[in-house]
């Protein structure tokens, strides 16, 4: 089991405003009750980086600059983790739609836009972050894998690593296909050492042939958690937001990532 | 990092399929590259296409991951004795002891293209057939290897644009020194669709001739596919085996899809990468690069290469002979870096006539018998994400690991 340090919590989703914001309805002390994502411009940018991007890199940017400040890191040398099941779905179906007309002209921008790799690439851009950063997609397992992977990180390279789990739902006709139920990012500031900002200790573990993961409690925050890869954070998040529990995290075809949260 | 044994390769390419086309077209220099034709593309360019996979259909319980992506992947698992080796590391490991690292830049993209070429008039709808989990997904590619492979090891796709493949190299070597799994299959695949050859067109990337990387006229890139994978074991190694020794991988914060024009990001990624396999630049004997015949890529990298390098270490560009196979270049030129080491000899540069006179390493354009101990190999890809590698041999690792 590896074990490392959360010193900081990003957090974006319908009725869950950020990480101290969301802290009464992750601990069962108020309702959830989901209100549209706002999703601020990525101020950091210069102005024609701004323009060019998408809800897709302002949702992963925005919650990764919240872990960021909470734990009181500099972004800059901060190794990351981005994980997506379909990055950027918007760029995705424009370019598919133009490339279904007789013309075929695809724009340049929405081109480059278009890898999995995006948000990251505007991260480096925005924070001046020249750190190896990685783009991961597990379908639904997104988050858990990108979970393992940074801890792994964090474990072996002994350094800082911050993850960024975000999806959002593709528009029509891509949506019926893969029903993405709602905009949300998450995102972890992970040490291997205890920091003066550490929030809670995780031990973490690759468990196989285990049904299913920890559900919420709540009916509207597990259809949450059930319909959007990133949610599949929210019973971690839970967890740290009570100081402690154990949690499965589902991953690919019965894997679990299993994490044991305790006070730091 | 503790040096990890690549003891099965195998690999797909338009040179043909396995190690053999590969290797024999690295040596005498004749690429596969011919005026593109694929699907309904109208475009004054060349490609590395794979007719193969024109007719190829997954089928049976794999069937639902039937797609040019998946296909590319099955076309290169039977070759080289790479299932049978697999299927005993299997045994001998664990399945679940055995992990899944891949990386793809567009995975089954190709079948959502068809798709929105086929929606209902009335409603917009996607056609029923379209299967978005096991074939556009980006995960798709090691959702199928595992199932095929009767895997169930820690499993990723890493997408990360054209650094891609090299980058998964990194999560497998961090995933096996946690002790999450004892071996890994590292690899991936890239198969051309519209969206990527009319995007670099739209760039204008795309070469109107066969690509000529590093040349003083050189105007663009190839387009080819490509599948390759490899098993990475922690078995000692022995005289003559092809070790990785480091990996390095950096950010060029610099542009979504323009390099560094120094190429800092590139030289921060070899750096590392000589670090993590605790050697100096006089170490490599020659250095694989990402060069895919842009104007500013090459130029870029080659300003990088002389700043880790200097003047004397051979280097060269491959792309000339398989075209630029994006997320799949970096594990196709591990393979070719292998080969290097195995057959000892360093390739040339396919196509090209004349090293641009700007440039500083040097360049070889000529396939030459040499001593090749240990290999850098570069990829780097949009979103400014650089990733090096260091391959080298097994006796050589341990000297390495000593000095």
């Amino acid at each position: 089991m590896m074990r490392v340090f959360v010193n900081g919590i990003g957090l974006l989703g319908p009725g869950l405003p950020g990480w101290a914001a969301s802290l009464p309805v992750l601990r069962g002390e108020a309702p959830f009750q989901p209100a549209d994502v706002l999703l601020p411009a990525v101020a950091q940018l210069p102005a024609a980086e701004r323009r060019r991007t998408g809800a897709a890199v302002k949702l992963a940017i925005a919650a990764g600059l919240e872990a960021l400040a909470q734990a009181g890191r500099d972004a800059a040398d901060m190794a990351t983790v981005f994980t997506s099941s379909g990055s950027d779905g918007e760029t995705i179906d424009a370019i598919l739609t133009v490339l279904a007309t007789e013309r075929r002209e695809v724009s340049p921008t929405r081109f480059h836009n278009s890898v999995h790799n995006a948000p990251s690439g505007y991260w480096a851009l925005a924070c001046a972050a020249t750190a190896p950063s990685t783009s991961l997609c597990g379908f639904d397992g997104s988050f858990a894998i990108g979970l393992l992977d940074a801890a792994v990180q964090a474990t072996v390279e002994n350094r800082a690593v911050t993850l960024i789990a975000y999806d959002l739902p593709y528009p029509e006709p891509l949506h019926s296909a893969r029903p993405i139920g709602a905009t949300f990012a998450a995102a972890l500031v992970l040490t291997p050492d205890r920091t003066a900002r550490s929030l809670a200790e995780l031990g973490i573990g690759l468990e196989h042939g285990v049904a299913s993961g920890t559900a919420m409690p709540d009916r509207l925050l597990e259809a949450l958690r059930l319909g959007t890869p990133a949610a599949r954070s929210l019973p971690l998040l839970g967890a740290i937001a009570r100081r402690a529990g154990a949690v499965g995290i589902e991953g690919i075809d019965g894997a679990i990532v299993a994490v044991d949260v305790t006070p730091p | 990092m503790h040096p990890l044994h690549l003891s099965h390769l195998c690999v797909a390419t338009s040179l043909g399929n396995g190690l053999d086309p590969l290797l024999a077209a690295l040596q005498s220099g004749r690429g596969g590259l011919r005026p593109c034709s694929f699907e309904s593309a109208v475009l004054p360019t060349y490609t590395g296409a794979i007719d193969d996979l024109d007719n190829m259909r997954l089928d049976g319980e794999f069937a639902t991951f039937d797609c040019r992506n998946n296909a590319l992947a099955e076309l290169a698992l039977r070759q080289d004795g790479f299932e049978a080796a697999v299927e005993q590391a299997r045994q001998l490991y664990g399945g679940d002891r055995v992990g899944v690292f891949l990386g793809t830049s567009t995975s089954g993209l190709l079948e959502a293209e068809h798709a929105y070429q086929s929606r209902d008039p009335v409603t917009g709808a996607l056609p029923v057939g379209f299967r978005y989990k096991t074939t556009h997904n980006t995960y798709s590619l090691a959702a199928f290897l595992r199932r095929r492979l009767r895997l169930s090891g820690p499993s990723l796709v890493v997408s990360c644009a054209c650094a891609s493949t090299a980058k998964a190299f990194g999560n497998a070597a961090r995933m096996m020194a946690a002790g999450l799994c004892d071996a890994a299959i590292v690899g991936g695949a890239d198969t051309l669709c519209l969206t990527t050859l009319c995007g670099f067109a739209a760039l204008n990337l795309t070469a109107p001739g066969p690509c000529r990387p590093c040349d003083a006229s050189r105007d663009g890139i190839s387009i080819g596919e490509a599948a390759g994978f490899v098993l990475l074991e922690k078995a000692t190694p022995t005289p003559g085996d092809v070790m990785l020794l480091g990996i390095g991988e950096s950010n060029d914060a610099y542009h979504m899809s323009s390099p560094h024009p120094e190429g800092a990001g590139a030289r921060l990624a070899m750096e590392l990468a000589l670090t993590s396999a605790g050697l100096t630049p006089g170490d490599i004997d020659y250095v694989n690069l990402h060069a895919t015949a842009t104007l500013v890529g090459d130029a870029a990298e080659d300003r990088a290469v002389f700043d880790v390098f200097g003047a004397a270490t051979p280097c060269s560009a491959t792309k000339g002979l398989t075209g630029h196979v994006l997320g799949a270049a970096g594990i196709l030129e591990a393979i070719i870096s292998a080969l290097a080491i195995r057959h000892q000899f360093v390739p040339g540069t396919a196509n090209t006539t004349r090293i641009d006179p700007s440039f500083r390493c040097r360049h070889l354009l000529d396939s030459a018998p040499s001593m090749v101990r240990r290999v850098m190999s570069n990829s780097f890809g949009f979103g400014g994400s650089n990733c090096s590698l260091v391959l080298g041999t097994g006796a050589n690792a341990w000297l390495g690991a000593a000095g």
